[in-house]
């Protein structure tokens, strides 16, 4: 079925969302992604950043829809037409939406783990405004540990859900969860417990900001110092694929791969995440294709070459024929001249 | 405030919990989480984890689902409280009827505030949305009983008639 | 014209032989002896009802979208959440008269084909739960519940399900989820209830009010019905009426009646209280916009304002408001608007789910706001900012908790912007208890 968003058209499945949809053009068009996140089931529809405009519903029923929706959940209808980047309601609603979560979020970006990959900094950059009109306190908690090697900070939680999701659908036994209500709701286990689970570790992975941190990386880099290499191992509980991250020799940091989109391409276990440390245990393959959300791949290893189709898309759509049809034969010698040069 | 030390409902009440687990279709007993959570802080007058915990088991959950549901709503008590919790509605149409000045009289009289327990353990003052009573307002709610139309004098009224 | 509250104060209606002398269940005999489901869904669609919970959507339309697969349950499940500050019908009609509510769960159940019901009553009205327990307990004793009532092979098992003390959970996806034994976290729709409800099945939610109506409706028929009222706006209302009247409760009303006569009537209110006079009035629970004495008298037009949907909505937000769930709140001349307008925000601040940022961080954002306006720390931009926040919250959120928080917020300031000024450029007057700006010219001021 066919699908318009941001002028561009393009063919997809049924079943395809607008997130998806749009992701297949390329991330100038990809409405931003808080919660949703593909490879975790349910995830989205909860932090409103991709809210965008249906300027017409479908072929059948070309109404636009009434309200701003959600991209990530709304599947797309066969002659839909959708607005992202060149509607001004939408990027008003987004300015909004940055706003809102960085109203209880603190500022600490220089001390924070996640500064350099972090979701919230793209989206606060991309949509947000420089000055803030609140003078209210924010909401604060005590950073606690989740057993002994990750570290939650709820102050920067944006209540994604992924975390909780994570759990559910990647671990044997949740033990976290969701306390409290409204402004008040935290990440927590309620009692202290640990979370002691082979796969616990991919909770930090999935976090969008700073608030699930590697306890065995903390602040030992900022991120754009180290260099991440992809590397695997064979792993008897998961599929060893991992991406080492490297400052000089030392490997400082394990985490999973990750897709263009900052989504993890296959959850590893805490045992390649947090103790396989050294580089013998590694069969190396070559450097990673760095996400668009990792501040290094600004100027490493040639990821900034990937060229979207989106350009040559947006290339063809502004193209115009040029209406040429005057005399011009008194550039005759003109052109004769430049042609010589 | 001590919660007992085996944490197990009496049979009477084991037999209403079994009842209520039978109210939803096979495999659906999670819904009768609400209920049991309501037997269980009259029973121990506040949810301690430890209930929780007890109430996860009776009901085959983890026990984070407990925590996750019993600190969404409010009528749970995750702190112990006093013999008698005293909710009152602090919502628009009860203060238009003078509740402002009748809660603070309330707070004087026994000389605590919002939140806070009496030192002899009789009373716990908290503060509530709208009950839905408010053409009867100012109101509040001693569990499961209703006070309406409240003034300074009747607010004395209970509070004597509770110290007894 | 009463259909509901006729008989509510008649000695011992909460019992069913009273209830049954006084013509109880005469419905539910008609309907599943003489009727088929269709046929009662028929009368329903006729008689126009509208829901009552607040959005006033066709209650018959409602149940014609409900998805009946083969082999897969369906469920009516009644919402007795109400928590909507302003209105305590659905507490005084379940409090007095639970059979009313049952035989018309009974009467829907069966037009619906749900063969179990569950009414969902906030947790805080324990007596009203255990009230409608015994209710029920005699209903299945006479054999209007329980298997093969009254011969015809249809059975019905009817549950009270308590809440936990949550405003979310009158929403009805929040409402299912905490059925479900969960948070309650309102889904995100499609897919909606009637095809997707509780534990995954078709599902109808309905409001007390909206239930409670169907026996009359099978009773004396659907036309019968739609000739009470005016235009849409079909049958008589529950209106709860609270403030600074003289006769606050809930009063039943045939919907057409002006709003005039329901504030200053003996029949309804009575007035407003001795010595003072009408400021302004919140019509329909406190999400909807607040309108000065001027404005909710009189539309625009000049016409006079009628208790219905229509009237009530005449001139948008601009200039009017919603009928709502009927939480009439009544305040004269020592109403301080920025006060009342804090317990608002106040209010869904508390009771925001959390979910969506904008309504988590929304609400919580312009309670503060006004919180420091009241206690003479607004500052000049904090105006404009609360009334673009709200605009930001405004339909960006998963459910309608967003839209019932800005709009309160928004049309206080709409409407009575000069009591906010007053209260950022005067700090030091407007913290004096009982401070009170009076607009000059203003009918309540003089």
């Amino acid at each position: 079925m066919k699908v318009t968003i941001d002028n561009i058209t393009l063919e997809v499945e049924q079943g395809t969302t607008i997130m998806q949809a749009a992701r297949q053009i390329g991330p100038e068009i990809a409405p931003p992604a808080m919660c949703y996140y593909e490879p975790l089931k349910a995830s989205g529809g909860k932090c409103r950043g991709c809210l965008v405009k249906v300027t017409a519903g479908s072929e059948k029923d070309p109404r636009p829809m009434p309200k701003l929706v959600p991209a990530c959940l709304t599947q797309v209808q066969d002659g839909m037409i959708v607005e992202n980047t060149i509607n001004e309601e939408v990027l008003e609603t987004r300015r909004g939406i940055v706003e809102f979560l960085l109203l209880n979020h603190p500022l600490d970006c220089p001390v924070c783990d996640q500064a350099g990959e972090c979701h919230l900094q793209d989206f606060s950059f991309e949509h947000g405004v420089s000055n803030t009109r609140t003078a209210e306190e924010r909401n604060t908690f005590e950073p606690t540990d989740l057993g002994p090697n990750i570290q939650l900070h709820m102050n920067r939680c944006i209540l994604c859900y992924r975390c909780v999701y994570t759990a559910d659908q990647i671990t044997d036994g949740r033990v976290h969860g969701v306390m409290n209500r409204g402004d008040h709701a935290e990440i927590s286990t309620y009692i202290d417990k640990a979370i002691d689970n082979d796969f616990s570790g991919n909770m930090i992975d999935v976090c969008p900001v700073g608030a699930l941190t590697d306890k065995t990386y903390r602040f030992k880099s900022r991120v754009w110092f180290s260099k991440p290499v992809e590397a695997h191992c064979s792993c008897e509980k998961c599929s060893g694929q991992v991406t080492l991250w490297y400052k000089g020799d030392e490997v400082i940091r394990v985490t999973g791969r990750k897709n263009e989109w900052g989504e993890v391409k296959e959850f590893i276990c805490n045992t390649c995440r947090f103790d396989r440390k050294k580089t013998a245990e590694w069969t190396i393959e070559g450097p990673t294709q760095i996400s668009r959300h990792s501040v290094i791949s600004a100027n490493k290893y040639g990821a900034n070459l990937i060229q979207p189709a989106f350009p040559i898309s947006q290339a063809a759509r502004d193209y115009k024929l040029i209406n040429d049809d005057r005399d011009r034969s008194f550039l005759k010698d003109q052109i004769k001249l430049e042609a010589k040069k | 405030m001590e919660t007992k030390n085996t944490i197990v409902f009496p049979a009477e009440t084991l037999d209403l919990v079994q009842k209520i687990m039978k109210r939803y279709p096979e495999g659906k007993h999670k819904s009768a989480i609400l209920p049991i959570l309501h037997l269980a802080q009259a029973e121990w007058k506040w949810c301690s984890p430890e209930v929780m915990d007890y109430v996860a088991s009776l009901l085959s959950i983890a026990p984070v689902e407990v925590y996750e549901v019993a600190s969404f709503y409010t009528m749970f008590h995750l702190e112990p409280v006093g013999e008698h919790v005293i909710e009152y509605c602090r919502t628009g149409p009860c203060c238009l009827m003078g509740g402002v000045e009748v809660y603070d009289h309330l707070k004087k009289r026994l000389g605590i505030q919002t939140g806070e327990t009496t030192s002899d353990g009789k009373f716990t003052i908290k503060e509530v949305e709208c009950l839905a009573a408010c053409g009867w307002g100012p109101v509040f709610q001693i569990r499961e009983k209703f006070y309406m139309q409240l003034t300074a004098e009747k607010v004395d009224q209970i509070i004597d008639e509770l110290s007894k | 014209m009463k259909i509901l509250t006729e008989q509510i104060d008649v000695p011992g209606i909460e019992t069913i032989d009273v209830f049954c002398k006084h013509g109880g269940y005469q419905a539910v005999e008609k309907a599943i002896k003489k009727m088929t489901p269709d046929e009662v869904t028929e009368e329903v669609k006729k008689s126009g009802l509208r829901g009552r919970g607040g959005a006033g959507f066709p209650v018959g339309m409602k149940w014609s979208f409900l998805a009946k697969p083969e082999g897969i349950p369906r469920y009516l499940v009644c919402n007795a959440d109400e928590s909507e500050p302003g209105t305590f019908k659905d507490h005084y009609l379940m409090w007095k008269s639970p059979h009313t509510l049952i035989e018309g769960m009974i009467v829907s159940s069966f037009a619906l084909g749900a063969n179990t019901s569950y009414i969902y009553v906030r947790g805080e009205l324990m007596y009203v739960i255990h009230i409608l327990e015994k209710a029920i307990q005699e209903a299945y004793d006479k054999g209007y519940l329980g298997k093969n009532i009254l011969g015809s092979g249809y059975d019905l098992d009817l549950y009270v399900q308590p809440g936990g003390g949550a405003y979310i959970c009158g929403e009805e996806t929040a409402l299912l989820e905490s059925l479900e034994g969960k948070r309650g976290n309102p889904r995100i729709k499609p897919p909606f209830p009637a095809v997707k409800g509780v534990w995954q099945c078709p599902t109808v939610v309905n409001n007390v009010e909206s239930i409670a109506a169907t026996s009359w409706i099978i009773n004396h028929g659907g036309d019968a019905y739609a000739a009470i009222g005016v235009g849409r706006s079909t049958g008589t209302k529950l209106i709860s009426a609270s403030g600074h009247i003289r006769k606050p409760g809930v009063y039943e009303i045939p919907l057409g009646i002006t709003v005039e006569d329901f504030i200053y009537s003996d029949e309804w209110c009575g007035g407003i209280r001795e010595g003072h006079k009408l400021k302004a009035v919140v019509a329909g629970g406190s999400s909807v916009p607040i309108l000065s004495a001027e404005m909710i008298l009189n539309t625009v037009d000049g016409e006079k304002r009628l208790m219905t949907y229509e009237s009530l909505s005449d001139g948008g937000f601009a200039t009017g408001t919603m009928l709502g769930s009927g939480g009439f709140i009544v305040m004269d001349e020592t109403t301080c608007i920025v006060h009342n307008t804090l317990t608002f925000a106040r209010f869904y601040h508390h009771e925001s789910c959390g979910q969506c940022s904008p309504c988590r961080e929304g609400t919580g954002w312009m309670d503060k706001v006004i919180y420091r306006i009241e206690h003479g720390k607004g500052r000049k931009e904090d105006i404009d900012l609360l009334v673009d926040v709200a605009k930001k919250i405004e339909g960006n959120t998963i459910c309608p908790l967003g839209d019932a928080a800005a709009w309160p917020v928004a049309a206080a300031i709409r409407h009575f912007r000069d009591e906010f000024e007053w209260h950022i450029e005067h700090p030091e007057l407007a913290i004096q208890p009982g401070a009170v700006y009076m607009r000059p010219g203003a009918s309540w001021a003089q």
